[in-house]
């Protein structure tokens, strides 16, 4: 993972986008992780012809090209499905910028490596309306620094400390635990039998 | 020092502390479902690794089955099915699929098994996990590559969240159940407001709740955005736990998992149980919810153009007119199921209202237990024929069906269910669909009226 993503913003600002919304149901029966592009938002961005809604940002000039969303209140609530963030990868979305994120949906983007900084109500706001300017030009942001900066504005965003490590090294989080392997079986040692649950087959 | 129960939960599963404020917390329980599991199997596959203990974990069939019939309605759908089957046969995970008396939703499923009791961290690759803190367990959802991260280590890499308190205090007013309590909740608090945060339930009105009740609050509190739902252990969920294929082989201790007197919560919220309601939701967000015998909102009820913005594109979208009687709503379908409400208790209180009572001409009611045990149990107390009797398609099979539209209910475009669900999201019940969430038996009063009705006005009222 690069320490910058760079990109066009686009402005999605309705609040509470679920991970339906995200990537709808019809596109989740798969036993991969491929596939998803065409899925995610898909009924915000076709019909029911599947023809392109020309009224949703992503389907509009220049944001056909935007890797970076800037988002409302709540996005990413509802179900658990990590189908919803490796999809907006896979429409090359890399950022989302928004004032708070739904826990599951905060830990999936972490795993995945799309960022999600989050800064307060009022640079949100500042960020659609320049996100919504055609001729904005680029926004970096900036994870070893925390720093969104957008022509001459520079924001400070949170990320906790864990995240912003995740994401800057790429590490699997499956193998790096497995070195602690030894913790997790002095752990067990303490659990008594009835702690050891054995689900009947 | 005074803990929350949150806090101690947390400390008893912390396996040691990791770089940067995360710590690795060992998991007790983990469930399976088919939709969220296979990339977790492939990722293990990919990288050459084995189930840390695979015992611990326990797989079924619940969200793309079909509930008409026990064949899966599709090729898809048998492909995600027998895709779970290999990967448990593979690493000896025992897998309670389609035919399986055992077999139902998942959060039906593992108290039925006797699989939760306090004191138990229990993860699963499903939003509704926080059902298990009506036991006093930990439970919560898990995107699938931490599905990968617990089958090859029984662990999770975790961060400690804010702890809030909701206090319900009281009585509660007759027709007034669970589902209303944790309806006003998320009314209250709103959908994100509990965004990084455990949520602890406490107060008369909980405790006076059955552990049927204290599952719809804590299955809903990720509504809020709750990572985490706790109500403290007490006798009731003590006895729960008894008689049970599991019952005796799990202990994590008893009524110690409470809150100490005086614990400190980062935030608090007082809510008077009298004043709740029975409440359906009118919009697109399980925040969005009146009173039954109110009016739709108009825009003039909200503050900021933001606001008045997200309260029209929820108007449009549901098809409703603001200032409108919200009992003038007709339906075209009754949906009873979900982990929310489709145990028993859900399935006597809504047949309470139905007995006697014929579904309204048009509206296409369903009912699917949330388990074949719960199914065979209704069977015999004879609810089913209560069901059939009033005019409900009393589903052979269990699973989530229409709650998420994942199998082959699906509603149409425009189609207006009256359900006992958890999510009235754009699209959730079908591309279009409009629900209102209620309680059972609010959802078996509206398919008698043919709209939304108020289940204060039927003489048998169902109560949970």
């Amino acid at each position: 993972m690069p320490d910058q993503v760079n990109g066009l913003m686009a402005a999605f600002p309705q609040p509470n986008v679920d991970t339906d919304v995200i990537m709808p149901k019809r596109f989740l029966i798969t036993i991969t992780r491929e596939g998803l592009a065409d899925g995610t938002l898909a009924d915000l961005r076709f019909d029911e012809e599947n023809n392109k809604r020309p009224e949703f940002v992503l389907n509009q000039p220049p944001w056909t090209e935007a890797s970076i969303l800037v988002v409302g209140d709540n996005f990413g609530c509802g179900s658990s499905r990590e189908h919803a963030v490796w999809g907006l990868m896979q429409l090359g979305i890399r950022g989302v910028i928004g004032t708070g994120f739904a826990g599951i949906f905060y830990d999936n983007a972490r795993k995945n490596g799309l960022a999600l900084p989050i800064v307060s109500t009022r640079v949100r706001d500042d960020l659609l309306r320049i996100a919504r300017d055609p001729e904005a030009g680029d926004c970096t942001i900036d994870i070893t620094n925390r720093q969104i900066t957008v022509g001459s504005q520079h924001h400070l965003f949170d990320m906790d400390d864990a995240t912003r490590a995740a994401l800057l090294e790429g590490r699997d989080d499956t193998l790096d635990s497995l070195k602690l392997a030894q913790s997790i079986r002095a752990y067990e040692t303490k659990l008594t039998e009835k702690m050891r649950v054995n689900v009947i087959q | 020092m005074s803990k929350t129960l949150y806090d101690k939960l947390v400390d008893a599963h912390m396996v040691c502390d990791l770089p940067d404020g995360d710590m690795l917390v060992y998991v007790d329980f983990h469930i399976m479902n088919e939709y969220t599991s296979p990339q977790a199997f492939s990722g293990l596959d990919q990288k050459g690794l084995k189930v840390w203990r695979p015992e611990a974990h326990l797989s079924v069939v619940d969200h793309v089955n079909a509930t008409r019939q026990r064949d899966p309605h599709d090729e898809a759908s048998k492909l995600l099915i027998d895709n779970l089957e290999n990967n448990c046969k593979r690493h000896n995970i025992a897998f309670y699929g389609l035919g399986d008396p055992r077999q139902g939703i998942e959060h039906v499923v593992v108290p039925e098994q006797g699989l939760v009791a306090p004191g138990m961290l229990i993860a699963c690759g499903d939003s509704h996990t926080t059902t298990y803190g009506a036991y006093g367990a930990l439970g919560f959802g898990i995107g699938t590559s931490e599905v990968e991260h617990v089958l090859a280590t029984q662990t999770l890499r975790y961060k400690r969240l804010k702890t809030m308190l909701v206090n319900v205090e009281g009585d509660l007013a007759p027709g007034v159940t669970a589902k209303d309590i944790i309806m006003k909740v998320v009314q209250v608090v709103g959908a994100g407001g509990a965004n990084g945060y455990a949520v602890e339930f406490a107060g008369s009105a909980i405790r006076d709740q059955d552990m049927s009740g204290r599952m719809t609050i804590c299955n809903m509190a990720v509504e809020l955005g709750a990572r985490a739902a706790l109500i403290a252990a007490d006798e009731k969920s003590m006895a729960k736990v008894q008689g049970r294929a599991h019952s005796g082989t799990i202990d994590f201790g008893g009524t110690e998992w409470r809150s100490d007197e005086g614990a400190a919560h980062d935030q608090t919220f007082d809510i008077t149980a009298a004043e709740i309601a029975p409440l359906v939701s009118w919009g697109t967000s399980p925040d969005q919810s009146v009173p039954i015998d109110g009016l739709v909102p108009t825009a003039g009820d909200t503050a900021t153009p933001k606001a008045k913005a997200a309260l029209e594109r929820a108007l449009d979208y549901m098809g409703l007119a603001a200032g409108q009687s919200v009992q003038d709503i007709t339906i075209d379908s009754a949906f009873i199921g979900s982990c929310t409400n489709s145990r028993i208790e859900d399935l006597r209180a809504a047949a309470a209202v139905l007995k006697g009572n014929k579904v309204a001409a048009g509206v296409n009611a369903i009912v699917v237990p949330g388990s074949t045990y719960t199914r065979l149990q209704a069977e015999n107390e004879g609810i089913d024929k209560v069901f059939i009797d009033a005019g409900f398609d009393w589903r052979p099979e269990s699973g989530c069906s229409m709650c998420l539209a994942m199998n082959d209910d699906i509603a149409m475009d425009g189609e207006r269910i009256a359900s006992s669900t958890n999510r009235n999201f754009e699209g959730r019940q079908g591309r279009g669909a409009r629900t209102h969430l209620m309680s059972p038996a609010m959802v078996a009063a509206a398919a008698v009226k043919g709209r939304l009705a108020d289940v204060r006005e039927f003489q048998n009222e169902g109560t949970e």
